[in-house]
Order: C-alpha cells, then sequence, then structure tokens
C-alpha cells in the first residue's frame, strides 16, 4: 500500500483538480493541505474545483476529514466544489456532516486575564459564596425548628444509620490518631521536662493538650477528610443524577430530608467522639509516661485527674460540637452546590474539606480567647 | 442462527453478575458490515449481553468470538488490541466532564493514532459534524442536553472508525429529527466504511427501518427466543412475544 498524497494540476484554465491517492487511513496520518488551501485562497481565478480518485487505494475519515475541510475553505473562498470525482459513500457522509448547519456560538469563551479583573472577580466571588453560606445556614437553621417542632419531613431510620456511620464507625480511626497525638505530645514535653527532673508533668501536658484542644482538634480534622467530603460527594452526587431536584419537585425539600439528618448526626456524635479521643490521647500519653519515663500508672493517671477539670473537659467537648456543625454544613453545602458533572463532584469534595479545615481553625482561635477571657 | 461471514459470534455464552444468570445459551453470529439489533424487554440483559460483546464482563460460560479469536482466551495485550477495533456509545453517554467535547473525540486519536493535535481537532470537529453537532467544539458535557451528550458519545465512539460500533440505546430520549439523522447516520458509516454496527435497543422505528439482522432476548425464559431479521420477525415468527414486540402488541 502507498503512502496518502495530494497533488494538484489545472486540467483547464479555472479548472484545480485534486488527485487523491494511495492509502487513507487514520492510523497512517493525512498528508498537508497547505497547498491546496492556499491554491483556493490564494486568489487565482478559480472557476471549479473537482477530485479525481483513480489512484485511490482505500480510506476512512482522514479523506472524509481532508475533503470537509477543503470544502469549508472553497465555500469561504467562493469556488464551487464539484464532488462527483469522490467515492459515493464519502459523499454520503460529507452530505451528513453538513445537514445540520454549523451552530454559531455567542459564548465569550476568552478568559480576561487582566489582574485587577481577576481581583475583582474573586471578590465579587467571596462575598457571594459569604452570602449563599449565610443563606444556607438561615435554612438549615428553619429546618431544625420545623423538625422539633414535628413538621420537618425526614426518615428516622436515615439519622440512625448515618449517626452510626460518623460515630461508631469513626471510632478505629479516631483511636489510631489519638493515641498517636497523645504519644506525641508526651514525647515532645518529655524532652523539655526532663531537664528540670519535672518527668511527672508529662502527664499535666497530654492531659490538658488534649482535652481542652488537640482531641477535639484532631476529631474535627479527621471528620473533615471522612465524613465532611463524604456528605458533599455524597449530596454532590445525587445533584448529578437529578435526585435533589426529584425530591425538590415533590414538595419535599431537600435541606430537610437530607441535610438536617447529617448536621444532626455529627453535631450530637462529635462531642462523645471528642471525649473518646480525649481518652485515647491520654492513654497514649500514659503509655510513653509509663514506660519510658518511670512513672507509675497509678501515679500518671493521679496527676492527670488533678491537672484536667471538669470545665476543660466540656470546653473540649463544646469546641467538638462546634467543629462538628462546620464539618457538617461545609460538606452538606457544598454538596448542594455541586455542579452537573463528575469533576464538580470532586471539587466540591475538595473544597468541603478546605472549607471545614479554614472554620475549624478559625473557630479554635476564637473559642480559645473567648475561654481566656471567660478564665475557663 | 449462522452468518456466512461472522465478524462476532456467541457460541454458548451465558452472562450475568455473581451467581445470577440473566441469559444463557445465546448462539448467534453477527456478519462482517451488518447492521445488527440487540433487542427485548426492559431488564431482559441486552445491556450485559453487550458488556460481554466489548470485554467489560467475562462470560459465565460459553465463547464470544472475534473472527476465530475466542476474546476471553487471549492474552491482555490482545485483548487490548482487539478492544481497540471497537467504539462503543455507552447508554448514559459516559462523556468525560473535564473535557471539551472535541478533547473526548480528540483524546483517543492522539492516543492511538499519529495525529498532531490540530489535525485531531479537524476530525474531532467532523465526527461531531457528522452527528449535527458542529459548531459545538468548545463546549462540555454539562453544557449541553441528554440528547445532545448522546449524539456526542456517538462522534466518540467513531473517532479511530472502529471495525464494530456498538451503541446502547443510541436513539432513547433523541428528538424525531436527530433519531432520524442518527438512523442515516448508521446506514452512511455502514454503506461507506464498512461498519459493522451492533445496536442495543427496543426502538422499533429504527430497528425496523435500519437492522439487517436481530436477536430477541427473553426475561422469562432468560435466553433467546428468536433471531433474524426483524421484519420478517415480525411478519413470520411463530412465537407471539417476539410478534407482539414488533407490533406494538397489536396480535
Amino acid at each position: 500500500m502507498s503512502a496518502a498524497q495530494l497533488r494538484l494540476s489545472q486540467p483547464a484554465a479555472g479548472i484545480l483538480q485534486i488527485q487523491v491517492s494511495g492509502s487513507w487511513t487514520l492510523a497512517s496520518g493525512m498528508p498537508s493541505i497547505t497547498e491546496v488551501e492556499q491554491a483556493i485562497e490564494g486568489g487565482a481565478e478559480l472557476s471549479r474545483l473537482c477530485f479525481d480518485t483513480g489512484s485511490l487505494e482505500n480510506w476512512d475519515s482522514s479523506l472524509v476529514n481532508v475533503v470537509y475541510q477543503l470544502a469549508r475553505r472553497s465555500r469561504h473562498a467562493g469556488v464551487p466544489l464539484d464532488l462527483s470525482g469522490l467515492p459515493d459513500g464519502l459523499r454520503e457522509l460529507l452530505d451528513l456532516a453538513e445537514t445540520v448547519p454549523a451552530h454559531q456560538d455567542d459564548k465569550d469563551r476568552g478568559p480576561d486575564t487582566s489582574f485587577l479583573a481577576d481581583v475583582g472577580a474573586d471578590t465579587v466571588h467571596f462575598f457571594r459564596s459569604a452570602s449563599e453560606i449565610l443563606r444556607f445556614v438561615g435554612g438549615v437553621s428553619v429546618s431544625i425548628g420545623r423538625m422539633l417542632a414535628g413538621r420537618a419531613r425526614y426518615r428516622a431510620s436515615d439519622l440512625f444509620l448515618i449517626v452510626q456511620q460518623v460515630g461508631a464507625q469513626a471510632l478505629p480511626i479516631v483511636s489510631l490518631i489519638s493515641v498517636l497525638v497523645g504519644l506525641i505530645l508526651a514525647f515532645v514535653g518529655a524532652v523539655q521536662l526532663e531537664q528540670f527532673g519535672a518527668d511527672i508533668f508529662i502527664a499535666n501536658l497530654v492531659g490538658l493538650g488534649m482535652v481542652r484542644d488537640m482531641g477535639a482538634m484532631m476529631t474535627a480534622i479527621i471528620m473533615a477528610g471522612r465524613t465532611g467530603a463524604a456528605y458533599a460527594a455524597e449530596l454532590g452526587t445525587m445533584t448529578v443524577n437529578e435526585e435533589i431536584d426529584a425530591l425538590r419537585t415533590m414538595g419535599i425539600s431537600p435541606i430537610d430530608f437530607l441535610v438536617v439528618p447529617r448536621i444532626l448526626a455529627l453535631v450530637l456524635m462529635m462531642p462523645l467522639l471528642t471525649l473518646y479521643s480525649d481518652l485515647m490521647g491520654i492513654l497514649g500519653g500514659a503509655l510513653v509516661g509509663t514506660t519510658l519515663f518511670d512513672i507509675g500508672v497509678y501515679e500518671y493517671f493521679r496527676q492527670t485527674r488533678s491537672a484536667v477539670d471538669l470545665f476543660d473537659v466540656f470546653g473540649g467537648m463544646f469546641k467538638g460540637l462546634v467543629y462538628g456543625a462546620i464539618v457538617a454544613v461545609s460538606g452538606c453545602l457544598r454538596g448542594m452546590e455541586c455542579g452537573r458533572s463528575s469533576a464538580a463532584v470532586g471539587a466540591a469534595t475538595t473544597s468541603a474539606v478546605v472549607t471545614s479545615i479554614v472554620f475549624i481553625v478559625v473557630a479554635c482561635a476564637i473559642l480559645t480567647l473567648i475561654y481566656n477571657v471567660l478564665d475557663i | 442462527m449462522e452468518t456466512a461471514d461472522p465478524q462476532i459470534r456467541f457460541d454458548g455464552v451465558a452472562v450475568g453478575y455473581g451467581d445470577r444468570i440473566v441469559q444463557r445459551d445465546l448462539n448467534f453470529s453477527i456478519g462482517r458490515g451488518e447492521i445488527f439489533a440487540i433487542m427485548g424487554p426492559s431488564g431482559c440483559g441486552k445491556s450485559t449481553l453487550m458488556r460481554s460483546a466489548i470485554g467489560l464482563l467475562k462470560p459465565k460460560e460459553g465463547r464470544v468470538l472475534y473472527g476465530e479469536e475466542s476474546f476471553w482466551d487471549v492474552d491482555p495485550g490482545r485483548q487490548r488490541i482487539l478492544m481497540r477495533t471497537f467504539g462503543v456509545m455507552y447508554q448514559g453517554g459516559a462523556l468525560w466532564s473535564s473535557m471539551s467535547l472535541a478533547e473526548n473525540i480528540a483524546l483517543p486519536l492522539m492516543e492511538f493514532t499519529g495525529l498532531g493535535q490540530g489535525e485531531a481537532a479537524d476530525i474531532a470537529s467532523l465526527k461531531l459534524a457528522l452527528v449535527g453537532l458542529a459548531g459545538f467544539e468548545a463546549y462540555y458535557p454539562s453544557e449541553i442536553s441528554g440528547g445532545m451528550r448522546k449524539r456526542a458519545a456517538i462522534a466518540r465512539a467513531m473517532a479511530l472508525d472502529p471495525d464494530t460500533l456498538f451503541l446502547d440505546e443510541p436513539s432513547a430520549g433523541l428528538d424525531p429529527i436527530s433519531s432520524k439523522l442518527l438512523d442515516e447516520l448508521v446506514v452512511s458509516l455502514r454503506d461507506s466504511l464498512g461498519t459493522t454496527i451492533v445496536i442495543v435497543s427496543h426502538e422499533l422505528y429504527s430497528i425496523l427501518s435500519i437492522c439487517d439482522n436481530s436477536v430477541f432476548l427473553d426475561t422469562e425464559t432468560s435466553t433467546m427466543l428468536a433471531s433474524g431479521n426483524p421484519r420478517q420477525l415480525r411478519d413470520t415468527c411463530d412465537n407471539q412475544q417476539v410478534r407482539q414486540f414488533l407490533t406494538r402488541g397489536a396480535p
């Protein structure tokens, strides 16, 4: 089989003949059509453009494409095109390609890359998304009110299932991370405290560190990656599959039916998970204190008990509750805002985790300040 | 049912999921250059059978032969080469949502041919024009309607000029004009490029007007009830269920 070729000839004045020869397959590539395009658009007085396919061996879309492109060029240049020399099947496909006129794109797809325009657009986007968050939180509050009044539509079985998913099923990962955080805190503190012979205060450091902040914070970060992302992906996929639209058209509020049970489940479970994380962290600290620093088990736990009071525990659990609300609202909000493509689901999931972590850190700073002012 | 020049042969094939057999004892061939319909009521296993033909679901029993090669018995490298000779349009379109329509079509061209970016883009424009979507190259799947997504998916399936084109419910959800255009495209592809086209469908008008051959799958008996030219089946088939299906329930 010989290579695909295009040759130009002029059998008569004003007639440009394109000789198509060889084997035309997509796999072997296409010859350049620049020369033919130049001949068509080059100003030569052409009355007709025709084809000679006498030496054509076989063809596929590569030849159809070349003729299609040339047909467009010749139409643009006002040169009549004579397709009679082409195989019947090829002409049939060309006819089909031109059956529906090309869609005229009125969309402006050119991105405005000016710095000021970008800053402006981002600022507008920031305020718009802030107002969307407020609107969503408002909607959720109204829904919770409806739920408390017994007027919200949701399935109790869904709520219990979500409670199980975000609570009991999260225990293994919370255990692992919390024990390790307790271990790390104990090691970091021990290096300094050992210099003053104050090893026993490892218990104070780990106990207070876990109970006041680290327990809630670590649990929240785990839940942001685990549950917040899952909420966003689940609700996002439901948006893509028009399941949320289906609820709306049936007069069922998706906030009542889907969002509130998820938020309630996480808000209820987070303080408990935080408490569990505190205990696991203290256990991790004890492991280091009792095995590497010659502190007795009883002594370690007595010291922890003397350092940590109930206000510390409840303060940490309250932080957990706030973080839980942040993670749940972020996950559900991003899921409900999701576009209608699989890429949008990925973006919603990422955005849910990022939003959760940013707001968790902000909330932690604010709550720590308030606790200090209130002397808790 | 044996065809003179078979492109695909189902030899005692049974398909299903887990322990469940959806269809069994399937023996029929699809001839080279034929437009072949796999038809039957909803849930009878048409799409499942297609999945086993395109290499996504191993049959529980039997062989799917491409020429003389049993797809599921050759090595994975050869399977990949065979798979490149198929073009598949999935029921929901399955366009890659992060790519524009032109990019969806250009991707297989860039991967499996020596074409440059510009040439692949030109071919993508042609394929879109063939399905009536000229001018929509820069659009993303989420920006077009469901029917348009289907047509774009057909354009992608045709990207490499496959030997065999599998179309899963191609006309479902299309307006009558687009549906007719699609039927014309299917016939043109067969006539001009010699493509074998396998259509999973229950769109009677399309089946009766363009298909040369067909197989009818049954839900209750979990096997094929009849095979042959759909117009002949409509007029002469002994099986009442097949005749009712092809005459929209008329006795």
